[in-house]
């Protein structure tokens, strides 16, 4: 095998699993070269503030991925975080944050229990959660934008420790928390293989509903952490714009970073990879003057190319 | 002697640098039944995959009446007239029986499909050949057996010059092998050229006139099969000594373990709506009990059953005289009960994970702590089984989809025999592995049995189950019927009493 390392399978393998990170690369490179100012800590600062959001999302969507399923429900239930968040605040701000976390848990729950336990296609039981959530957020907040003034939140959104945002540090613990969970517990290695054969999970008895339940429950809690840190961001609570098409994100991050939908892998590091190369290669074309309609086309052949090297890798 | 309508000459195909095949050559003429053998990794399905142009050649030529040709891909092969039908049935489940034999070719009109016109011909074709099967009926909906009868009337159906049978009848009762057997003879009289490839000997002798032996990727023998007796024939796959074959008997269990105690496993009046319909079953540590039966008697259905996978109307299961909870495989395992299942790659191998993660699958809990996998317990359990179970893999971490289905094989009793359990559920334990580790496994089975394990086994290779088993339960329309034991186990024995009246089952 060593003699001949480099076969086009094994290059076609290698180029699903760090594609992504040569393309980070080459990006940067880019970068250095035509965008001035690229390395100045305050462009670094906000291009990984601005990913957070998506990548806290695209962390859940990856372990709902990994076990051959799909939440289309996370930007709703981003909104329904970000609606509550202003209406308990006079409790407290870590009150208010953990009545969210709840919502988003509960949400999760409830797709979980229609997958798991009712047996509804994943992309129906979100879609149903995507299209009510909203609603429902709606509803909670009268449809109105809404100031936020409480000082921990606003810290939350604007404030740094050692030149790193607080939110970007909240999304690092996210990442090195879910990769621990692939790869070194049983329930991260359960879901793995859920995902990789389901009936040879359930053959070897394990607790597959519950799996799946949690699997969504986290990426549930998930979005509403990503709901809390956006809203605390804009330092405004925006249940009608708020996640708006962040599923799309999360999902194209997921697949970019080598996760594939057939589900039976989770790539944590490599979805961080996908949700930062489709941020930069967005605000390089932004910034070197090229409307975002090309933006999106360029996204959309990443997408094309990730998808066919899986399926061209996968055996 | 006709011309050939297939060759190969010298082909060789290499991967990542290992030699798959050196240098073959393989003549296949019409209207002759060619045998293709060999132990698995000889380079039989790679050679089929060159022939059905799934794989180019690195080196050498195929010619097609005559001709040199290249096949871009399967397409190219089909067209040309070299029609395949593989082990796994590779039709589509939701469609309906006609549907699947025309798919891709149906009769149309007016630019549409004419679907009474299909339906007429698939009822005649199937009449022809003796299938009875609803050609509106949902292919999925038919047993396995009958699956693969349509897999093969596709071929028939097609005009196809070369028809390559890879393992055909490993999912086959015994009336439904003989009818496929009988298929394949039609077709050589129709002129085609059939490449059969089988682990089966009885199926060889009674339909194959030629035969190729390859061992590790080159041909070592081809002839007439009539020249070379059985033993002869294992002697040249295995390259061992006629003598040492003869020696070690076609199957390499060893036959007795009775014991006088009590059950280990007891199984009263199983029953589920249409599968089962009374079921009793007692295994003792270190007995083997073979489960007898035609494919839908409800003999995978009763393991499944015994390991909690299937929900019960009504029966009790105990493990030493302890009441286990139905219906749930947890609590199965938890009394030590385990199940080594028929269809490895559907209900057993997480393929895209690797040998060390299916091995330790189920046992995860065990191997953790605080819900941490411990990767040093891990690691000390997956080297014992790799070891004791002699598990041929490039390394723990290898993908376990990469292994052969010998090797598979292992790594199924592997996970399972991590449990520790009591009793030990094989449901065709040797399906589709070849002759050398299938030795192993029968071997391994004796083991365990010796170890006081007790072990139900299901087979649909008689003599397997005969030689395997210490006492075989005849199954019939989910009821056990019968009991063989001792010197009344033998492969008549057993097929008078599945026969008694076997004819109304099958099709059903």
């Amino acid at each position: 095998m060593t003699t001949v390392a480099l076969r086009r399978d094994n290059l076609l393998a290698l180029t699903r699993d760090y594609g992504v990170y040569a393309a980070l690369v080459v990006l940067v490179i880019i970068n250095l070269i035509i965008t001035p100012n690229f390395l100045a800590a305050d462009n670094l600062r906000t291009q990984a503030v601005q990913v957070v959001p998506v990548l806290i999302v695209a962390l859940g969507m990856a372990l709902v991925i990994g076990t051959e399923g799909i939440d289309l429900s996370v930007g709703s239930v981003m909104a329904v975080s970000a609606a509550i968040l202003p209406l308990y605040l006079g409790y407290g701000a870590f009150p208010a944050i953990l009545l969210c976390l709840l919502a988003g848990a509960v949400a999760g729950l409830l797709s979980g229990t229609l997958v798991a336990v009712v047996g509804v296609q994943p992309i129906v039981a979100t879609l149903a959660l995507l299209v009510g959530g909203r609603g429902l957020a709606l509803v909670i907040s009268d449809g109105q934008l809404k100031d936020i003034f409480n000082p921990t939140i606003l810290a939350l959104g604007d404030g740094s420790v050692a030149g790193i945002p607080y939110t970007v540090l909240v999304a690092v613990v996210l990442v090195a928390l879910v990769a621990l969970l692939v790869g070194k517990t049983t329930f991260g290695r359960q879901l793995v293989a859920i995902g990789g054969n389901r009936r040879a999970a359930e053959f070897a008895a394990l607790p597959v509903k519950r799996v799946l339940l949690v699997v969504y429950v986290l990426s549930g809690l998930l979005a509403a952490i990503a709901g809390i840190l956006g809203t605390a961001r804009l330092t405004a609570s925006d249940p009608s714009k708020l996640g708006e098409l962040i599923e799309l994100s999360a999902i194209t991050a997921v697949v970019v970073g080598g996760t594939p939908l057939s589900g039976g892998r989770v790539r944590v590091i490599g979805t961080v990879g996908g949700a930062l190369l489709m941020q930069l290669i967005t605000a390089t074309l932004i910034k070197n003057d090229v409307p975002v309609s090309v933006s999106q086309m360029v996204q959309a052949a990443i997408i094309v190319a990730a998808v066919l090297l899986q399926r061209r890798a996968a055996r | 002697m006709t011309e050939p309508v297939l060759e190969a000459l010298g082909v060789e195909k290499r991967f990542a640098g290992v030699r798959a095949l050196a240098g073959v050559d393989l003549t296949v003429r019409p209207g002759e039944v060619h045998a293709l053998v060999g132990e698995n990794g000889a380079g039989k399905s790679t050679l089929i995959k060159v022939l059905t142009g799934v794989y180019q050649p690195d080196a050498g030529e195929l010619r097609y009446q005559g001709a040199p040709v290249r096949f871009a891909g399967p397409p190219d092969a089909q067209a040309a007239g070299i029609a395949t039908v593989y082990q796994e049935v590779a039709l589509v489940g939701s469609m309906s029986v006609a549907s699947n034999l025309f798919l891709g070719r149906e009769p149309r009109r007016f630019g549409m499909i004419d679907f009474p016109a299909m339906r007429k011909s698939a009822a005649k074709l199937l009449a022809e050949l003796g299938i009875d099967v609803d050609p509106a009926r949902e292919l999925r909906t038919l047993g396995l057996g009958v699956q693969q009868m349509i897999a093969v009337a596709r071929a028939l159906h097609s005009d196809a010059r070369v028809v390559i049978m890879d393992e055909p009848t490993s999912s086959l009762e015994p009336r439904e092998v003989d009818t496929l057997l009988a298929l394949v003879r039609t077709l050589a009289e129709r002129d085609v050229a059939v490449v059969y490839v089988s682990h089966r000997m009885d199926e060889l002798y009674r339909v194959c006139d030629v035969v190729t032996v390859l061992r590790d990727g080159a041909v070592v023998h081809t002839g007439p099969l009539a020249e070379l007796d059985r033993v002869r024939l294992i002697a040249t796959m295995l390259g061992r000594d006629i003598a040492e074959v003869r020696r070690e008997g076609s199957t390499a269990f060893s036959g007795e373990h009775e014991t006088e105690d009590e059950p280990v496993l007891a199984a009263h009046e199983l029953r589920r709506s249409t599968v089962l319909d009374g079921v009793d079953l007692e295994v003792r540590p270190g007995e083997v009990v073979g489960l007898g039966g035609l494919l839908g008697s409800g003999r995978s259905e009763t393991v499944q059953a015994l390991a909690g996978l299937q929900r019960l109307d009504s029966g009790a299961v105990e493990v030493n005289g302890q009441p286990v909870r139905p219906g749930s495989a947890a609590a199965a395992i938890r009394a030590g009960i385990v199940l080594v299942p028929e269809d490895r790659k559907v209900e057993g191998l997480v393929p895209n994970l690797s040998v060390r993660e299916n091995i330790v699958l189920a046992a995860l809990p065990r191997l953790s702590r605080l819900g941490v996998v411990s990767r040093a317990k891990q690691d000390a359990v997956v080297r014992t089984f790799m070891e004791r179970l002699q598990i041929k893999a490039s390394s723990p971490d290898q993908r376990v989809s990469e292994l052969s289905g010998g090797n598979q094989q292992k790594v199924m009793l592997a996970r399972w025999l991590a449990m520790s359990p009591k009793v030990l559920l094989l449901d065709e334990p040797t399906r589709g592995i070849d002759v050398g580790v299938k030795a192993q496994v029968q071997q391994l089975v004796d083991e365990l049995a010796d170890q006081g394990l007790g072990i139900v086994m299901v087979s649909s290779d008689l003599e397997e189950l005969v030689e395997g088993a210490d006492r075989v339960v005849v199954l019939r329309d989910g009821k056990s019927i019968s009991q063989l034991r001792g010197d009344e186990v033998s492969v008549d024995a057993v097929l008078a009493e599945i026969a008694a009246d076997a004819a109304e089952e099958v099709g059903s």
